[in-house]
């Protein structure tokens, strides 16, 4: 067993309001630079829809992410083969085009036009070209937009949805949304450091943080491709990729990273997680039904003596093996199994997790139920048409499986397809729900709690501790954050003397482009 | 009179394939060190494909394939002429080694007049241009022009190659310069050969850097890269000291 940390992260979606102020701490601190602007290392989706750059998710198009073979698994669009034969060309490149042509507007002319007899306007510029530009496309273009035939219905997780059943979810009245918010999964199997041709990406074996050393980039932009979440990005400025770094700058001074510590909707947590490393290779070459089972069973449990007998063995800390005992996002992926990795399919095995979104909670019944209805409060509203809410059934919530999100379409997402396995997570996630609504208000008989908590394998312990971590983490509960004990790597990138007077990234040349 | 026309040509030809040669390798040597240790940073190839892809295919495919051919098919014979020779003997592989190269000349042009015609009509792509990225198009328009133009005009070129131009590198290389026979040159051999000692000038300044440092380790190296500050196994055991190394990725 060869034990390794991760930080990891959770993302909970019921909570994500779409606010996009996680984008845009991270784009202050990090992108806000000549050929980085169209960079967004943090982004923030409307799902159902296309993403940033469009259709990221379509691997026909892109390429990204590992296939399995006969024995293990290889890059799809990467690889030693392709990517050296593809070097002076990569076909499978996204241009600029594909994520959008950043802009900005010429706010002087606001102030400095002549006298006219019109209003002076602020025309859009382009940020490569410092030319006019017609906007067709910005970072979240598509925000909001469910239903649009241009957007949602474009959805690659729609492709294998029979055609009613996406009609169903695109009618105006029962229409629904939520955020996805995206950053660099950090995988455990990444594809990006896999397809580097110069070998420039590298993960951090203390923490798992995935970089890209700009120092060997070279530009063979293989990353761009490999990665299936796109998020490796060309910089057309300084001829480097690069991509999120987890603010590693913040972590190893013990603040959680900008996009976590500016969360408005409070979604989000990071923890340790410890692993198997031994097991890398054979998770992610797994049958597909079985990536999200092989994946978790890598993670091991910090409390286990003989887990943390091999992870000191392994040199890990013990601030770190504390830490992993008490990561939140341990808890939600392994102890209540509530978190699920985006897109598992691409057998990068991420180490960022989400808890998929139950909203909207109540579901449309197919059939008016008389009796019910009749029991109702004559204020009640009594709905005849059967597509709107029902407010009248016994169920508070409706059911599950009448979501207005059909499950194949979250499966697409977080389970490769497997109903099953989110169909548990969304029951886990309403018998929390229920359970706290028979606590809180007290209208829910007891039996009618217990049954719905022993049938998605909680107790009311759990439920609570769930609940508490959802609803009333403080910061310090959301970030459990490791010590990076520079005291031993000294520095844990570089000498900070050699770095002194400069900025940023600790550029030590402007960072022009290449002569 | 004529002794002073003599004189002046001596000494260009001195200049052009004695000094130049020198001149070209300290510089070339010399300066892709400095390079790579001071602005690593620059270091890149470049790309940019990101602004505009579709052009760049039917530029930059045909230009690298063909350059790296021909670039080997030189050096081929500078290291093994008597090879070359041998293989020449027969008349009818003597065509097929010059015909094939002369295409990849060919492919060379259309990718460099694809490169050039991009770099100056896309808008992005001119944004990201520079003067010096003009300078290797056209000095690379030279090579391949002249290029061409000797295999054409002065045939059988891998030949005459191998016995005459070889040695020549051979004795500049072996700092024993002996010009007697290139000097007798035309004037376009000549200028082609200047054109390669000007190119190895500008490696270390340019985007032609990248060139030097193809990924070929990628081919025997593991997929996956883990980099630990410290030795992990021993930070824990009490009885070791750890050196202080410079990590790998610093
Ligand atoms: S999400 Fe993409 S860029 Fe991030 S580690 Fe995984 S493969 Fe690499
Ligand atoms: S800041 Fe938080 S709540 Fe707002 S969009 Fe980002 S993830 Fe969602």
């Amino acid at each position: 067993m060869d034990v390794r940390a991760q930080i990891s992260m959770v993302f909970h979606l019921d909570k994500c309001i779409g606010c996009h102020t996680c984008s845009i701490a991270c784009k202050n601190i990090w992108t806000d630079r000549k050929g980085a602007e169209y960079q967004w290392w943090n982004n923030v989706e409307t799902k159902p829809g296309t993403g940033y750059p469009t259709k990221w998710e379509d691997q026909d198009i892109y390429k990204g992410g590992w296939e399995k073979n006969d024995k293990s698994i290889n890059l799809r669009g990467a690889g030693k083969k392709k990517s050296l034969l593809n070097i002076f060309h990569n076909p499978h490149l996204p241009v600029i085009d594909d994520y959008y042509e950043p802009f900005t507007y010429r706010y002087l002319d606001l102030i400095e036009s002549p006298a006219m007899d019109d209003q002076p306007t602020a025309r859009p510029v382009s940020l490569i070209t410092g030319k006019p530009i017609d906007i067709k496309m910005g970072p979240n273009w598509d925000d909001d937009l469910s239903g649009t035939p241009d957007y949602a219905r474009k959805d690659p997780n729609l492709r294998d949805l029979p055609p009613a059943v996406q009609e169903a979810m695109f009618q105006l009245e029962r229409m629904a949304f939520f955020y996805l918010p995206r950053i660099c999964n950090h995988c455990l199997n990444p594809a990006c450091v896999a397809s580097c041709p110069s070998g420039a990406i590298y993960k951090r074996g203390e923490d798992g943080i995935v970089l890209i050393n700009q120092q060997v980039c070279r530009a063979w932009r293989m990353c761009v491709t490999a990665c299936p979440y796109k998020k490796s990005y060309y910089n057309w400025h300084t001829g480097k990729s690069e991509k999120c770094i987890l603010c590693y700058p913040r972590l190893e001074a013990g603040y959680a990273p900008a996009c976590m510590h500016s969360c408005v909707g409070r979604i989000r947590y990071l923890g340790v997680l410890l692993y198997d490393a031994d097991q890398i290779e054979t998770a992610a070459s797994e049958d597909t039904s079985k990536l999200v089972e092989s994946q978790l069973n890598m993670l091991l449990d910090p409390n286990d003596p003989e887990v943390i007998k091999a992870a000191k063995a392994s040199g890990i800390s013990d601030s770190t093996i504390k830490s992993a005992q008490d990561s939140p996002t341990y808890r939600f992926v392994k102890e209540w199994g509530l978190a699920l990795p985006l897109h598992p399919e691409f057998r990068t095995l991420p180490m960022l997790f989400y808890v998929p979104p139950l909203l909207p909670v109540m579901a449309s019944l197919g059939v008016q139920d008389k009796e019910q209805g009749d029991k109702l409060d004559p204020i009640a509203k009594f709905w005849n048409d059967d597509w709107l809410y029902d407010t009248s059934t016994d169920n508070l919530w409706g059911t599950i499986e009448e979501a207005r999100f059909p499950l194949k379409y979250m499966a697409n997402l977080f389970t490769a397809g497997d109903e099953e396995k989110i169909k548990d997570v969304l029951k886990k996630l309403m018998a929390v729900r229920i359970h706290r609504r028979g606590v809180t208000v007290g209208d829910i008989p007891a039996e009618k709690v217990q049954k719905a908590l022993s049938e998605a394998g909680l107790n009311a312990e759990m439920a609570d501790s769930i609940y508490k971590l959802t609803s009333l983490a403080k910061f310090d509960d959301r970030f459990v954050i490791p010590p990076a004990h520079r005291e031993q790597a000294i520095e844990m990138l570089e000498f900070t003397g050699d770095t002194k007077g400069s900025t940023g990234f600790g550029f030590r040349q402007k960072p022009e482009r290449g002569l | 009179m004529n002794a002073f026309i003599d004189n002046l040509l001596n000494t260009t030809n001195n200049f052009f394939l004695i000094g130049l040669p020198y001149i070209a390798l300290v510089v070339c040597v010399v300066g892709t060190i400095w390079r790579y240790r001071s602005t690593k940073f620059k270091v890149s190839s470049l790309s940019s494909q990101f602004l505009e892809g579709k052009t760049l295919f039917w530029g930059s495919v045909p230009f690298h394939w063909g350059i790296l051919i021909l670039f080997c098919g030189h050096l081929i014979g500078v290291i093994f002429p008597r090879g070359v020779l041998l293989w020449n003997s027969h008349p009818l592989r003597l065509i097929i080694i010059e015909t094939s190269a002369f295409i990849f000349a060919i492919a060379v042009l259309i990718g460099l007049i694809n490169l050039l015609y991009r770099r100056i009509t896309n808008p992005r792509v001119r944004v990201v241009t520079n003067a010096m990225d003009i300078s290797i198009l056209a000095i690379l328009l030279i090579q391949v022009v002249t290029g061409l133009w000797i295999a054409y005009f002065f045939r059988w070129g891998s030949s005459w190659f191998a016995s005459v131009v070889t040695p020549y590198l051979w004795s500049i290389l072996t700092l024993q310069p002996d010009i007697s026979a290139v000097s007798a040159f035309p004037w376009v051999i000549k200028l082609h050969i200047i054109g390669a000692y000007v190119m190895l000038i500008i490696i270390p300044f340019s985007r032609l850097i990248h060139f030097l440092v193809p990924p070929l380790d990628y081919i025997w190296r593991p997929h996956q890269l883990v980099f630990w500050n410290w030795s992990r196994r021993k930070i824990r055991d009490d009885n070791s000291t750890w050196s202080l190394k410079r990590p790998k990725n610093n």
